[in-house]
């Protein structure tokens, strides 16, 4: 600050104000971003020591582990010695994160769709307002009305779906009992993302240029030759990040899987059986009465699940950089 | 191929507005026909009134006849997709598909209708393309997405893309306004052959154009803002340039508004 | 046609010759067949399911709208052409997918407000838990009203600032290796699930051997609430055109007090609207809170010691108790969260149609 050129001098007063000013304003703009910065690298340290200290609190337990922790059919830490593994909670995760996905992608890009190009549109406007709130909706309330309303709805459905489909294994019913099965869970899991799938694609439908979509109809095509040529390319990247954020919910979900399955720890192919776990409902159910080391146990398990939703996350954020280079230029 | 066009007693609205008022007019078979006019007064409208791409746009709604060769576009069993498959359409930008190569965007028309034999397909790419004077300019990278291409180049692949499906009628949406003056001049050339076998309307903001590429000249008025536009006279372009009969076209050609 | 083509014109044969319509007409089906269709089906469907003695509707559901696409496929292609049968086969899915949504969707929306509003009334918000036994059907959803405000108030004092720091870090100086790293693990955080954001705090429990509290739930709740709120704001803020900011550097004030004078107010709508967003999403965690802050029937009004309670976390244990009257206070209470939740969300997007700044668009 202690400038020696004698150019500027002369004025004093104001120029003195200024200076004063603005070594101030120096002063405020290095704290400022200081601060900024130092939230920035908090977050990056809370996510690093998220990864370190549930692998450091998971070796804990798992080298005291006297199953395999990936192929162990079994969850006993307490027991002597300890026993337990993840085959179960990784196929039952899995499984019903297929079904769901399976059914709720195909009808949330219907949906969106249907808000963007086939609703009336003094439909189109409230739909998407109730869609975006429907996302909204607490997991535990799509909880108490998977376990109270629609397990008892879809008894009749898996009768008929074995009745059928037996034939088809997966649909073949092995044992009595309500329908608090895999199969349930994925229809619920499925119910539960389809707001923010439907969300998230509607959007990007709605911003395909119009001139793309004029283009295919100047060309004679009929609506659903439109949507094909010009909205669904244009979408698709859309579409699979939005899936793949509803995956990532999926995967994770807790309180909407331990409402409405019955645990059990096998694996079967039979899906309408009721029995099988996930990872989040496994650490919600087994938390309660588990001490400090079938709590660490417990921390082992979602620190799979953890690696899990970050392999997603960072598979569908490749995919959108892939093809953002791609379709850009006209855009 | 080339078709005839009588309009008659057409009005478009959007919504409750009503944007052009009674329009009656006759395009000639294998002619440039070119509208003119001030901004707003209603001649775009009216050009996608003739393929029935105004009904699109929300709320648009039209009233009166347009005949094809004798028959109503807006009759009562009418598909619009026909309609729209038989009157093609340029734009004022040009709008290839953007994921598609530049032979899938010739040939996307071709596969909507579903009726071709797969090995006529290139045949019709190339002529398509030769049309649109882009064959030499593209034949070498005909795999590469359509979106690569300069702008002018996208044009004249829209114009293939629109002569693929060999329509009656083709209708040019100010084709050359995002274009620089070359890629402008090589398309009112490509027009100028073009109108040997199709029924062309043109709507230009540009009067040198119109004058250049058109045989017939239809001026638009409106009366005010918010008024409906006006068919004001349609003659032959040599006449509206020199002595049209309106006092009206006269002010605009010479430059007094618009 | 028939006049086409004593004019002569049509001497050249032109390849797709085949694919020409001869007429612009065609045969159609009148505007009413769809609701045909859709009423001839749902007749079938209802028929069917009748007769066959399948127990659930849903059966009855899914056939007719099953039976529904397939007529319109088959009546369509019969009676006009392949194309435009395909397209209504597109019409009736995308329909039928909307329909297929709409049930569930309403049915929980439509089972929380009538069940819910059987329970809820100034003595259930008003009243604890204390005391009161699963079949009785008294108790109240007081103290859990008061866990989840406080834990929430907690979780947004702490995530808003450093949200809104990192996000104006990221916007207004962030290049290079740290901004491209924050913005990644930003992305990373948001796909977190809020059981493992709650196994993390639970593992810094044991090895610091802290009891369960309010604060540590809040905690947990502020690694979920962090990266929604910086999304939001780094939008919002990528909105602010550059004119302001040069106009004010321009004039020579401090980056600091621009971006705080200048960029943050004309953002400030939108900000707000983020983290209303925010909370409302963290408010209806309830993993986190089962790990974290224990449970309890009684009111702790302090939030950093003790064990507290929280509306999820409140119906889940009132759905585990599993009788006529715990059910009850369940739907009670989910139809309180819901509430708050929607209100939350209603006015924080009424504040961003309020507010928005105009972007062109």
């Amino acid at each position: 600050m202690a400038s020696t050129t004698p150019i500027d001098s002369p004025p004093a007063p104001p120029v003195a104000r200024k200076r004063a000013g603005s070594s101030s304003g120096r002063v405020g703009d290095k704290v400022f971003l200081g601060l900024s910065r130092g939230s920035g690298i908090l977050l990056l340290v809370i996510m690093a020591s998220i990864a370190v200290f549930l692998t450091y609190r998971a070796s804990l337990a798992i080298s005291e582990n006297d199953g395999n922790f990936f192929t162990t059919f079994d969850w006993n830490p307490a027991g002597d010695p300890p026993v337990f593994g993840i085959a179960v909670l990784l196929f039952g995760t899995v499984v019903s994160s297929i079904i769901a996905m399976a059914i709720a992608v195909p009808v949330a890009v219907g949906i969106a769709l249907f808000i963007s190009h086939y609703a009336p549109r003094k439909l189109a406007a409230p739909l998407a307002y109730v869609v975006d709130l429907l996302a909204a909706v607490p997991s535990i309330v799509y909880g108490i009305w998977g376990a109270l309303v629609l397990v008892p709805y879809l008894e009749g459905l898996n009768l008929w779906l074995d009745q059928f489909f037996g034939w088809t294994y997966i649909f073949e019913k092995t044992e009595v009992g309500v329908a608090r099965s895999l199969f349930t869970v994925g229809i619920l899991l499925a119910i539960m993302i389809l707001p923010i799938v439907t969300s998230v694609s509607r959007e990007v439908f709605l911003q395909v240029p119009k001139m793309n979509e004029e283009a295919a109809l100047a060309l004679g095509a009929t609506r659903w030759e439109v949507i094909r040529l010009s909205v669904l390319p244009f979408g698709r990247s859309g579409v699979i990040s939005a899936s793949m954020l509803g995956l990532g919910r999926a995967l994770g979900e807790t309180m909407a899987v331990a409402t409405v399955l019955s645990p059990s720890f096998i694996i079967s192919g039979h899906l309408l059986n009721p029995g099988g776990g996930t990872f989040a409902q496994n650490i919600a159910a087994k938390f309660d009465e588990a001490n400090e080391f079938g709590r660490d146990a417990l921390i082992a398990s979602g620190l799979v699940l953890f690696v899990l939703t970050l392999l997603v996350n960072g598979a569908a954020r490749m995919i959108i950089a892939r093809r953002k280079e791609y379709s850009g230029a006209n855009a | 191929m080339a078709k005839r066009i009588d309009v008659s007693g057409l009005s478009a609205y959007y919504g409750s507005h009503l944007a052009i008022e009674d329009i009656s007019m006759t395009v000639e078979p294998r002619s440039v026909t070119a509208f003119i006019g001030p901004s707003g007064c209603g001649k775009s409208t009216f050009l996608r009134t003739l393929n029935r791409m105004h009904e699109v746009t929300p709320g648009g709604r039209v009233e009166g006849k347009v005949l094809l060769d004798d028959e109503n576009l807006y009759g009562a069993n009418v598909d619009p997709v026909t309609v729209r498959r038989t009157v093609g359409m340029v734009f004022q930008r040009p709008n290839p598909f953007p994921t598609m190569s530049i032979f899938d965007n010739v040939a996307a028309g071709l596969k909507l209708n579903g009726s071709y034999k797969k090995s006529q397909l290139p045949e019709i790419v190339e002529k398509s393309l030769r049309g649109a004077n882009l064959w030499n300019e593209v034949k070498d990278r005909l795999n590469k997405p359509g979106s690569g291409l300069s702008g002018g180049q996208q044009q004249r692949l829209c114009i293939a893309r629109a002569i693929a499906v060999e329509p009656d009628v083709l209708l040019m949406d100010e084709p050359c306004s995002a274009l620089d003056p070359i890629s402008t001049l090589a398309i009112e050339d490509l027009i100028g052959e073009l109108k040997e076998r199709f029924t062309i309307v043109i709507v230009t903001h540009n009067m040198q154009q119109a004058a250049r590429v058109s045989d017939r000249t239809a001026f638009f008025n409106l009366a005010a803002v918010g008024k409906p536009g006006k068919l004001v006279e349609i003659d032959d372009t040599e006449r509206i340039f020199s002595n049209p009969s309106v006092q009206a076209t006269e002010d605009y050609i010479s430059g007094r508004f618009g | 046609m028939s006049q086409a083509a004593n004019t002569g014109i049509q001497e050249r044969p032109a390849p797709a010759e085949a694919a020409r319509p001869t007429s612009l007409s065609s045969r159609a089906l009148p505007r009413w067949a769809p609701f045909a269709f859709a009423a001839l089906a749902l007749a079938l469907g209802v028929g069917t399911g009748a007769a066959a003695g399948w127990q659930s509707h849903t059966q009855w559901g899914l056939f007719s709208a099953l039976l529904f696409v397939v007529i319109s496929y088959v009546t369509t292609s019969v009676v006009e052409n392949r194309r435009q049968a395909k397209d209504r086969l597109a019409t009736s899915i995308v329909w039928v997918c909307f329909l297929l949504a709409v049930v569930p969707l309403a049915s929980l929306l439509w089972t929380t407000i009538s069940r819910g509003a059987e329970r809820l009334d100034g003595y259930f918000l008003t009243h604890s838990m204390a005391g009161v036994l699963g079949s009785e059907p008294t108790g109240g959803v007081y103290h859990a009203l008061i866990g989840t405000l406080e834990q929430v108030g907690i979780a947004t004092v702490i995530s808003a600032p450093i949200g809104m720091l990192t996000a104006v870090y990221l916007v207004e100086y962030g290049k290079g290796a740290l901004a491209k790293a924050v913005t990644f693990f930003v992305d990373v955080m948001t796909g977190i699930p809020s059981i493992v954001a709650g196994l993390f705090i639970l593992s810094i429990m044991l090895m610091t051997k802290t009891q369960p509290s309010g604060l540590m739930g809040a905690l947990a709740l502020t690694i979920l609430m962090i990266p929604v709120v910086v999304r939001s704001t780094e939008e919002m803020l990528k909105l602010v055109p550059n004119e302001l900011r040069e106009a004010s550097l321009a004039l020579g004030v401090p980056k600091w007090r621009t971006i705080l004078k200048v960029v943050l107010p004309t953002a400030i709508g939108g900000i707000t609207t983020g983290v209303m967003l925010a909370i409302a999403r963290i408010a209806g965690e309830t993993a986190p809170i089962m790990l974290l802050v224990f449970g309890s029937q009684l009111i702790n009004p302090n939030p950093f010691q003790g064990a507290q309670s929280s509306l999820p976390f409140y119906i889940w244990e009132q759905y585990k108790v599993g009788t006529d009257q715990s059910y009850d206070r369940a739907w009670a209470a989910a139809l309180v969260l819901i509430a708050f939740v929607m209100i939350l969300n209603l006015v924080a997007r009424g504040i961003a149609r309020w507010k928005a700044p105009k972007t062109g668009r």
